[in-house]
């Protein structure tokens, strides 16, 4: 049975890096959940059962937590003993601040016209945005070391995976 | 000393031995059950070769049942004591099914309704657990043996409470259930074994009474359903029931009684089924009164009247493939499940949505049971070459209430399951010494518009200073998709948990009208959360602030006391109203008035910590 005190990452024999290999990734969740998932072990006793059980959980929850770039960062940083204080700091640079006023009226403009193409090519912008922050994240935590300024990028990262949800929300108000 | 062994009953077969296990389709309409026999996969038919059950008990008043094509034959003359479709009852409690037209003479009971018949009062639980006796006979008869055990599928889109009423109507028939299984994961098993399919898979799966759509990716015996949603409220009989009303308006007729309605619907469904493979119908029929319904139905005038429900199975579909974040150009194949699929309007809109063809080489009726004889077999232990994995997930976010009336999602939809997710909560007040729990299930943002789990409460919380309490909650979600919740206050132990056993239904309705709801009225949503958070902060101040007046009133002037007073008595004023703009702007008016005492009480409490006081007694 597993270890349950190693970290995610080494829990899926993976290197404790931001910039981690996703198709190792997913190989190893995929090996990793089909040996404990609690139907490789259903006709087993209830000891075995409730311990595939936690197992499972486990990985899935290492699984969910190291797919998503912004959870991995967070977490990433959380090993490292940097808080990213997304609920206490809430400071950001003024052309941050500024750049998202820009995107929270444009998103607004196009809900009032109801114009879903300009809304999906806002998505298309933000998502490419979104990458750029999660390189330099990547560079900042595995290359530069510099933790505090990856924790502004993490929270920075916070707001606009937000803005991709309300994005995201006002198509489907719209579609639907 | 060697102690003896002693095996659990039922679970004699050696280990060598094939252990007898079969999967049940339990359906709206008709239920099913396959097994696995010498690596083929068969549907196990009756002493008279049907493979189908249909779903229908009739009960006699000296006690007695029927099951299956004899209970449907009394149907039509009994309609009161002949119950069908009883899965749409599962986990329900009577108003929520207030609204659906049936003979039947419901009563109310704590936790699920129940049907008064000639045989006695019954449950849904009890109805079902005879359909599903009934297949346990069936199939101990054909295999000649005890069974280990038996998968059941279930709609994936079932709650917490629908998914444990199905678990209890095995337990009753006498069944051990290995596992519970999404209808669409089940088919997707049969289908992605049978043709060594690779890539991703959609799922749409229309039986009865339920509309569910999943997204499969099938890699290297892995099957992961990437998102699930669907409509409890959508099935086959909403198609006969519209067919059915027009008959009505065409004939002119109104105000029939059971055994006509029965018969009509009865007619209208097997009009429906014969639109399948002809471009016109009749329905013939004579009613109790001697009045004739003679009329000629035509394809397309079917399909005309049922396109808008056949719309409706094209949004669920969107849904899922939103929350997979995928596209139709990332589908490799759609596959048809449930009798009502083959519609031919129907095959039609789902082809021209995917722009592609669907697959339809497996019987739509059989293909769930198939799936989940073939997990069945897994779990039972016979395992074959073909060794493959499920990974399912949670259809539905689930969630607490916080303060204020609103949900904090703890596990959101769509999660692969099993999971679990721990949060820290704090207590409002200063000693506060007990929490209540009330767990959600749901998309939406107040607790009003989620369906409502179960409640339960930590007690014996050590007085502590509003805030500085930690209590842990923690949701776990088994591998059947059935949730427990635990919670512990992390200082000193103190421990609370309940499996969740809902104690009341929603309905099918509420269900639907909870996710469009919370697609729709995402604004909605954000206002009144903007306002409960504000009130939430509001009620906070106000709270400490007269607390500590009431403790250090004499280190203010009158003065200073009635500025602050007029604070509160502002700030109370506009909690009333709905603004959460004007009741953020008072409670900033508070904050300020009251941050010179709040500067003083501090200076005090550092001076009565340095000689020697107890932090306790400042408060």
């Amino acid at each position: 049975m597993i270890d349950f005190t190693q970290s995610h990452f080494a829990l899926l024999g993976l290197p404790e890096v931001f910039a981690l290999d996703l198709r190792e990734l997913e190989q190893r969740y995929r090996a990793s959940v089909t040996e404990h998932h609690p139907d490789r072990h259903a006709a087993s006793d209830d000891a075995t059962k409730r311990l595939s059980l936690q197992a499972s959980t486990q990985i899935n929850e290492a699984w969910q937590t190291l797919k998503s770039p912004l959870n991995r960062a967070r977490y990433l940083l959380k090993l490292r003993g940097v808080d990213t204080q997304e609920d206490t700091n809430t400071a950001m640079p003024m052309d941050f601040l500024m750049n998202q006023m820009e995107w929270r009226e444009a998103i607004e403009e196009a809900c009032a016209n109801q114009n879903l193409d300009r809304l999906e090519e806002l998505s298309r912008e933000l998502r490419g945005e979104i990458e750029a922050h999660e390189s330099n994240l990547g560079a900042l935590i595995d290359t530069e070391h510099n933790y505090t300024d990856a924790a502004l990028a993490v929270r920075k990262l916070r707001f606009l995976e937000k803005l991709e949800e309300d994005i995201s929300d006002a198509i489907e108000t719209i579609m639907f | 000393m060697a102690l003896l062994q002693i095996s659990e009953p039922g679970m004699f077969a050696a280990p060598h031995q094939h252990r007898l296990a079969v999967g049940i389709d339990l359906g709206t309409t008709n239920s099913l059950v396959a097994t696995v026999r010498s690596g083929v996969t068969t549907v196990l038919p009756d002493e008279d070769g049907h493979g189908l059950l249909p779903s229908v008990v009739h009960y006699a008043a000296d006690g007695t049942n029927v099951v299956g094509h004899a209970a449907q034959a009394l149907q039509n003359r009994d309609p009161a004591n002949t119950i069908v479709s009883v899965k749409r009852f599962m986990g329900r409690g009577l108003n929520d099914v207030a609204d659906l037209a049936s003979p039947y003479r419901f009563v109310d009971a704590p936790g699920m309704l129940q049907i008064k018949t000639a045989a006695g009062v019954k449950s849904p639980v009890e109805i079902s657990a005879d359909i599903l006796r009934s297949l346990k006979t069936r199939a101990e008869a054909a295999l000649g043996g005890e069974l280990v055990g038996a998968v059941i599928t279930v709609p994936a889109y079932f709650d917490d409470a629908q998914r444990q009423a199905t678990k209890d109507a095995a337990k009753l028939a006498g069944l051990n259930v290995l596992r519970l299984l999404n209808e669409p994961t089940a088919a997707a098993i049969a289908y992605g074994l049978d043709n060594g399919a690779e890539g991703t898979y959609v799922i749409f799966d229309l039986g009865g009474g339920t509309f569910d759509v999943s997204i499969l990716e099938l890699t290297r015996g892995v099957f992961e359903v990437r998102a699930t949603s669907g409509d409890t409220q959508l099935g086959g009989d909403d198609f006969d029931h519209r067919l059915y009303c027009w008959i009505l308006e065409k004939s002119g007729l109104s105000g029939l009684n059971d055994q006509d309605a029965r018969l009509l619907l009865t007619h209208a469904r097997e009009a429906k089924e014969a639109l399948t493979e002809h471009v016109s119908t009749r329905v013939s029929a004579i009613l109790s009164d001697g009045r004739a319904v003679d009329l000629e139905i035509p394809a397309h005038c079917f399909h005309t009247m049922t396109s808008h429900l056949v719309q409706k199975t094209i949004m669920p579909v969107r849904k899922a493939l939103r929350d997979a974040k995928l596209g139709i150009e990332n589908i490799k194949g759609v596959v048809l499940v449930g009798g009502a699929t083959r519609m031919p309007h129907l095959r039609h809109a789902v082809a021209e949505f995917f722009k592609q063809e669907p697959l339809t080489n497996l019987d739509p009726d059989k293909v769930v049971a198939l799936g989940a004889a073939m997990q069945a077999n897994v779990l039972a232990g016979n395992r074959g070459d073909d060794e493959w994995l499920l990974l399912d997930v949670i259809p539905l976010s689930l969630g607490l209430e916080t303060m204020g009336g609103l949900t904090e999602k703890i596990i959101p939809r769509n999660s692969t399951i099993p999971t679990a997710r721990a949060q820290e909560f704090t207590t409002f007040k200063d000693g506060q010494t007990a929490m209540a729990f009330h767990v959600l299930q749901g998309e939406r943002e107040l607790v009003a518009d989620c369906r409502s789990l179960a409640r339960f409460e930590l007690r014996g919380i050590p007085p502590m200073v509003a805030g500085s309490a930690r209590i842990r909650v923690t949701f776990q979600v088994d591998a059947d998709g059935l949730l427990s919740v635990s919670a512990r206050e992390q200082s000193t132990g103190v421990e609370a948990s309940i499996v969740v056993k809902p104690s009341y239904g929603l309905s099918d309705e509420e269900i639907s009208r909870m996710l469009t709801d919370s697609m729709q009225h995402a604004q909605d949503d954000k206002e009144a959360r903007k306002l409960a958070e504000a009130r939430v902060e509001a009620e906070s101040i106000l709270n400490a602030v007269r607390a500590a007046l009431d403790a250090d009133s004499q280190l203010l002037s009158e003065a200073e006391r009635a500025s602050i007073e007029a604070a509160i008595a502002a700030l109370q004023t506009q909690t009333a109203t709905s603004d959460a703009g004007a009741i953020t702007a008072a409670t900033e008016a508070l904050n300020q008035a009251s941050s010179d005492f709040a500067a003083r009480r501090m200076d005090v409490a550092v001076q009565k910590g340095l000689s020697g006081h107890t932090v306790e007694e400042i408060g």
